[in-house]
């Protein structure tokens, strides 16, 4: 028996798969599919304190090996989550983190707040990076003193670990990174999608009514990876990797490079049950090389000389 | 909503551009109802990436039937599929058409354009099942768009057609046809699938008429099982007016729910 547990100091988890948050919705909507109890963990859809309307449509497109979208976080409020989401999601033994959103940082704080005393939550995961909600995918991740602040405001408030995703939006991950680290976060989860777009050429017009929205899926592992990888090398905190990941070998990179989980997106639009798929293909992968536990695979790639380091300033 | 991988193509038919499979998938067979869709993936690999969206064009005991005409790079791929391949579909999905006793013994219209008649043939069926007298009116650009006419014809359902260019049947929309048959027949209900003018159209004669209309939409969808909210509609219901998933909510609507917009970008 392979044990899968990776423990991230402020949360464990039965195995290192977790569904990303915008592609299981409230993790309802994988129940005809998936048994919960089976996964590391799920990330709730992003959530408000009201309800959202969301973008008008069209809101994906479809790219080589991409998806892009511009959703603009529909969805239910805080409100709803708590009455008629959480006691459903009570029943099952798995990580449950909610994705919190805001238009400001109180709200992002409010929605904290309002949620502290409900039971069956193990986290927050802050979404500071979604591009999809102001104009030109602006939003707190892309600047190292937004995210300070709002970390920390939600640090003081929150009962629970609190893990930030970081957009890949930037210049300088690394910077974003360690001023989360700084602000007190638990953890980070990088990356949320990147900022694209695409045009029909018959018609002229952008393919979302939004213009822009973010890219997901295979195309973007490459540059995920990249990321995570410079992010691990730099932080002392837990970082679950995001990216394109579609099957176990996908997943492994991610953890060879240093994350201590990982969170499958756009696959599982796909393919429901692709977590499932992944967690046996690490487990065959685990038997194949010998492993006994997953935790020793992590942060275990090979770099002759030194890992790569941020040139400091 | 069953995953099946291994769904297998038994047969397989196409006039030119349009095409017909059928699959051996018992579990999704025996669930399905007239207007919900299938999720067909095309490739394992990830291109193309997404799903794509099929109405169940119609039933048997252990087999599906897709209609489709080949629109881009998906229903490209899929329409070189042969028979023996296995595909793997996620079904039945979504909320079909409304109908039951309320229309027994009464008639109805049901109007598909192009390849809208998809879902029509499964519903012409439960139909006749259910002992409602159903008129079908099936328009085209040209004679060669109407490739299910002799199905239709073969098994007894009474069937007009129309062709734009008038190569075939009346000449002109199907929401012309329609219009002159409403002069004299006055179905208790209509149900239609097809371009968006021509579903309008139909939903602005059904309001004039006081006529009930179901009408299935389409969208490009990203899961098909109201996980990515990816393929929203304004639908209006009692005073709430909201974007909602055309995947779960529908595909069809009532025509009173729908609110038409103007595409503006």
């Amino acid at each position: 028996m392979i044990d899968l547990s990776v423990d991230l100091g402020f949360l464990k988890l039965k195995n290192p798969v977790l569904a990303a948050s915008g592609t299981v919705g409230y993790g309802l909507e994988l129940l005809p599919f998936v048994d919960l109890n089976k996964l590391g963990g799920i990330v709730i859809k992003g959530l408000y304190f009201s309800p959202r309307e969301g973008n008008p449509p069209p809101r994906l497109a479809e790219t080589a090996s991409g998806l892009l979208n511009a959703i603009g976080l529909q969805g239910i409020g805080v409100h709803e989550f708590s009455e008629k989401v959480l006691p459903r999601l009570k029943n099952y033994k798995t990580a449950v983190i909610v994705n919190v959103c805001g238009d400001s940082d109180e709200e992002y704080a409010a929605v904290v707040d309002f949620l502290n005393k409900k039971e069956g939550i193990a986290a927050f995961e802050l979404n500071i990076s979604c591009p999809n909600l102001k104009k030109d995918g602006l939003c707190p991740a892309l600047d190292p003193k937004a995210t300070f602040s709002l970390v920390r405001l939600v640090k003081k408030v929150s009962l629970r670990p609190v893990i930030t995703k970081l957009s890949p939006n930037v210049t300088n991950i690394v910077e974003i990174a360690l001023s989360a680290q700084e602000a007190g976060s638990d953890g980070i989860s990088l990356v949320n999608t990147f900022l694209a777009m695409s045009v029909d050429i018959e018609t002229k017009r952008p393919r979302l009514a939004n213009i822009l929205g973010g890219l997901s899926g295979p195309a973007i592992k490459p540059i995920a990876l990249r990321m995570v990888y410079q992010v691990v090398s730099e932080v002392k905190i837990p970082v679950m990797g995001i990216g394109g990941i579609f099957s176990g070998a996908d997943a492994l990179e991610f953890l060879i490079v240093g994350a201590k989980a990982v969170q499958v997106g756009t696959a599982n639009l796909i393919d429901p049950q692709i977590t499932l798929k992944i967690i046996k293909e690490i487990e065959d992968y685990c038997r194949r090389k010998g492993i006994q536990r997953i935790e020793e695979i992590i942060g275990t790639l090979k770099v002759k000389g030194k890992r790569w380091r941020k040139k400091k300033t | 909503m069953i995953k099946d991988s291994q769904a297998k193509i038994i047969h397989k038919e196409s006039w030119k551009d349009y095409y017909l499979f059928s699959f051996q998938s018992e579990k999704i067979a025996a669930q399905a109802m007239p207007g919900q869709f299938l999720m067909v993936r095309i490739e394992p690999s990830p291109y193309p990436l997404l799903r794509r969206p099929f109405s169940i064009h119609s039933r048997n005991e252990n087999t599906l039937e897709i209609f489709f005409k080949i629109e881009g790079i998906g229903t490209q791929l899929l329409a070189q599929k042969e028979i023996d391949d296995s595909l793997d579909l996620l079904g039945p999905l979504g909320k079909g058409f409304r109908f039951g006793v309320n229309l027994e013994k009464k008639a109805v219209a049901v109007v598909g354009g192009g390849r809208g008649i998809a879902p029509l043939y499964f519903l012409a069926e439960e139909l006749r099942l259910l002992g409602v007298g159903a008129k079908i009116f099936y328009g085209g650009k040209s004679e060669a768009d109407l490739p299910l006419r002799e199905k239709f014809e073969k098994n007894g359902f009474d069937l007009s057609c129309s062709t734009d260019d008038g190569s075939f049947a009346f000449k002109g929309l199907v929401t012309d046809l329609l219009q002159t048959e409403l002069e004299r027949f006055f179905p208790a209900s209509i149900f239609a699938c097809g371009p968006e003018e021509m579903l309008k159209k139909i939903a602005d004669m059904a309001a004039k008429k006081k006529i009930p209309a179901e009408l299935s939409l389409e969208s490009m969808m990203g899961c098909g099982f109201g996980a990515c909210w990816g393929c929203v509609r304004r639908i209006k219901r009692g005073k709430r007016e909201e974007w909602l998933k055309i995947c779960e909510e529908g595909p069809v609507f009532s025509s009173k729910e729908i609110i038409w917009l103007e595409e503006e970008r």
